[in-house]
């Protein structure tokens, strides 16, 4: 639940029911939680894995810091970083993606494989997850292969002249 | 362990390793490559996001403090991931003088003299203009962008065979049409065509010296599919090394060598350049792209063309003017960024932090198809510093393939900030004129700057503290060692830096070939072009008779 927090901070989502705690619900649509970042976190080719179990207790510890420390009383049936709203939790991350933190690299490491779950899905085959309907490549509009799994735009360009080129150009086509 | 014996021994296989590896295995000199990633063929190349597909074999990701640094990983090395665009460095860029207060490039180089080296890869590889109806509609854009505020923009020369190329913007994990001219389609086949044998996942760790004036060079056998797993080592002796593992891992494994083969020259893992590299993300405005710029596409939409393309098709050169101080040059160029390890970084134009996360960054997200990047590529202040090399390669591997950490070290000067700041105005200037767009650098603080055009750890020059190799590019106190890759490129380009390593390591190979003859290996300089043309060989006779000695 606590991954799911920082997951849902990153990229946020709708939630899922209305006792959803670990998404926090500040967004339409799925976020990166539904897009799959708990199973790409669980990945082992990501190499952060066995992080995990170390990452969630010490970013709980962070959070009941952050609540001592600007008087937020969380509710204790929740792991302290879930228990902190959609705006703590930005801030609380803020800080500890902040350069010089001394676990700035982990951190980072989590927000950027969270991304990646809703931006490019790395745990799944990008033509599947787009035939699957995937959240995340879905509302970024990615279009969906041809019928061999593979890209092609016949239609790329306006075909015209759109600018007038440097006078410097030599007859090499490069900078003077 | 295994061992064995060869004549040249070529550390990586872009650039910089197969077009030595070509002209000394063409000139008859036995000539083994080991390179570190994988041989990926054609069909290798994946259009996918999945882990172990080639997108995540074929480069490599290494997070540095200060700077991460986006390289090739197989054979082919970057010009495997490049996006094919093949500039000419301008004039003025060899009469920088950069973090030394004189011209760092050596005397003998300037863009007259190198011109025909640039002619024979142009030749070679091939370089052509596009026109106009080449150009995507990212590049298009970007020219009526550039138009509309009084600039000039100029289709780049690329390396891409347009006539097979579908525009798919997969390019970064290797072109899966033959279309991107890679070191896999002239180079390395008429190389290995003429006996040289290449030897993938092989990871260069140090080099040692032989008794007789030669070297032992010691390697790991990396898994083909968990880069962290080494299953095998092995030794490899050779009169001549030529070091071609890129800007971000040559310097590692000379640092790594030190112990064996005595004293580095101090340029060795100093002088880093990121090429001033910037990365600004515009959010177009689709109707004022159709009612300012009067751009439509054939299905009746204005833009919403992000995922479609071929890299940078448009730049523009009106910032690249001798007659402007130091540090204010740099070109600005159309260029698509594929999600993943990218799209993080951008951030939300014009908005309260968190931008690079949060909701207000997912907005942004679901505009992605009206996104267009524009590649800043400025004059930086050499002021990278690799630390302490890491136990094996050049990071410390954290992802089964593409993610590390490394070593390096980057803290922008004044100077190089000053530049950053200038071209990341001038692009606003441009991209929010009229209401054409938002737009926003992408932020330096979650990796560091980024680039994905290391150069000049290792560099040449004239002068032996501040540069690693002679102007030939042999290693200083250490004969018989070159280095061909961008890491002996003195400093930021201010374009694209792959037509100048590769021109530089043309140069280089005929002061290599004597290298080798003085050590008594049987090689001859002189072979044609990789698919037999010889126009580009007789532009250089003279040339190369001059740099061999002779």
């Amino acid at each position: 639940m606590t991954l799911e927090a920082y997951a849902d901070t990153i990229v946020p989502g709708e939630k899922r029911h209305p006792d959803d705690h670990a998404i926090a619900g500040v967004s339409e649509g799925p976020g990166s939680v539904e897009a799959g970042a708990i199973e790409l976190l669980e990945t082992e080719a990501t190499g952060i894995t066995a992080g995990l179990d170390f990452l969630v207790p010490m970013l709980n510890g962070h959070a009941k810091a952050y609540a001592e420390e600007h008087g937020r009383d969380l509710d204790p049936s929740l792991p302290e970083f879930v228990a902190l709203s959609y705006e703590d939790r930005v801030q609380l991350i803020l800080k500890l993606t902040k350069n010089g933190h001394p676990e700035k690299d982990g951190w980072v490491s989590l927000a950027l494989f969270c991304n990646m779950a809703f931006d490019s899905a790395p745990h799944l085959s990008t033509a599947q997850a787009l035939a699957d309907g995937h959240p995340g490549l879905r509302a970024m509009g990615i279009t969906t292969p041809d019928a061999d799994g593979l890209w092609r735009f016949p239609n790329y360009s306006y075909g015209r002249k759109l600018a007038e080129v440097h006078p410097d150009t030599t007859p090499s086509g490069s900078p003077a | 362990m295994t061992s064995d014996k060869t004549e040249v021994l070529i550390v990586g296989s872009g650039f910089g390793g197969a077009i030595a590896a070509y002209h000394l295995a063409a000139g008859g000199a036995k000539v083994t490559v080991l390179e570190r990633g994988p041989w990926l063929e054609t069909k290798d190349f994946d259009h996918d996001f999945l882990l172990g597909s080639s997108y995540t074999r074929a480069f490599d990701f290494v997070v540095g403090d200060g700077m991460s640094v986006l390289g090739g990983n197989c054979v082919g090395g970057g010009s495997v991931v490049y996006f094919a665009a093949m500039p000419r460095a301008p004039r003025f860029v060899f009469e920088r003088h950069g973090s030394i207060g004189r011209r760092m490039w050596p005397a003998e180089i300037s863009r007259d003299t190198l011109d025909p080296w640039y002619d024979r890869v142009a030749e070679a590889i091939p370089v052509t203009q596009q026109d106009w109806n080449d150009v995507t509609y990212s590049g298009g854009l970007w020219a009526a962008a550039c138009h509309h505020s009084g600039r000039t923009a100029n289709p780049t020369p690329v390396a891409i065979d347009n006539a097979k190329c579908t525009n798919c913007n997969w390019m970064m994990g290797g072109c899966r049409f033959d279309a991107k001219r890679s070191m896999l389609t002239n180079y390395l086949p008429a190389a290995i065509s003429h006996g040289a044998t290449i030897r993938p996942l092989h990871e260069v760790q140090k080099i040692e010296r032989t008794h007789d004036g030669g070297y032992r060079v010691h390697y790991n056998i990396v898994d083909d599919v968990d880069y962290r797993v080494h299953s095998e080592s092995g030794v490899i002796e050779a009169k001549i090394v030529i070091l071609a593992a890129g800007a971000g891992a040559t310097p590692v494994i000379l640092q790594r060598s030190e112990e064996a083969l005595g004293k580095m020259p101090h340029g060795v893992g100093r002088y880093f350049s990121g090429n001033g590299e910037r990365l600004n993300t515009a959010i177009l405005n689709e109707d004022k792209v159709r009612e300012v710029l009067g751009l439509s596409r054939e299905d009746g939409l204005a833009y919403e063309a992000n995922q479609i393309g071929k890299g940078p098709t448009v730049a523009c050169w009106d910032r690249l003017d001798e007659k402007l101080p130091e540090y204010s040059r740099y070109s600005m160029e159309q260029l698509y960024f594929p999600p993943g390890l990218g799209t993080i970084l951008a951030q939300v134009p014009g908005g309260d932090a968190p931008t690079w996360f949060g909701k207000e960054k997912k907005e942004i997200l679901k505009r992605w198809r009206s996104w267009l990047t524009i590649f800043l590529m400025t004059e930086d202040d050499n002021e990278g510093v690799f630390g302490p090399p890491p136990p094996t390669g050049n990071a410390f591997r954290v992802s089964q393939q593409m993610l590390g950490r490394g070593a390096l070290k980057y803290d922008p000067t004044p100077n190089t900030l000053s530049g950053w700041a200038k071209a990341d105005a001038e692009v606003k200037e441009i991209m929010e004129k009229d209401g054409l767009a938002t737009i926003a650098p992408w932020t330096n603080d979650v990796v560091g700057a980024y680039t994905v055009h290391p150069l000049a750890s290792c560099r040449i020059g004239d002068d032996a503290a501040t540069s690693a190799l002679h102007p030939n590019h042999e290693l200083r106190d250490h004969p018989g060692i070159f280095v061909t890759d961008g890491s002996a490129v003195p400093g930021a380009l201010t374009v694209n830096p792959a037509m100048t390593i590769a021109a530089l390591a043309e140069r280089a190979v005929p002061g290599i070939v004597k290298a080798a003859q003085n050590r008594g290996i049987d090689v001859k300089y002189g072979a044609p072009s990789p698919d037999g043309s010889i126009s580009g060989r007789r532009g250089v006779t003279k040339l190369a008779l001059s740099l061999a000695g002779d």
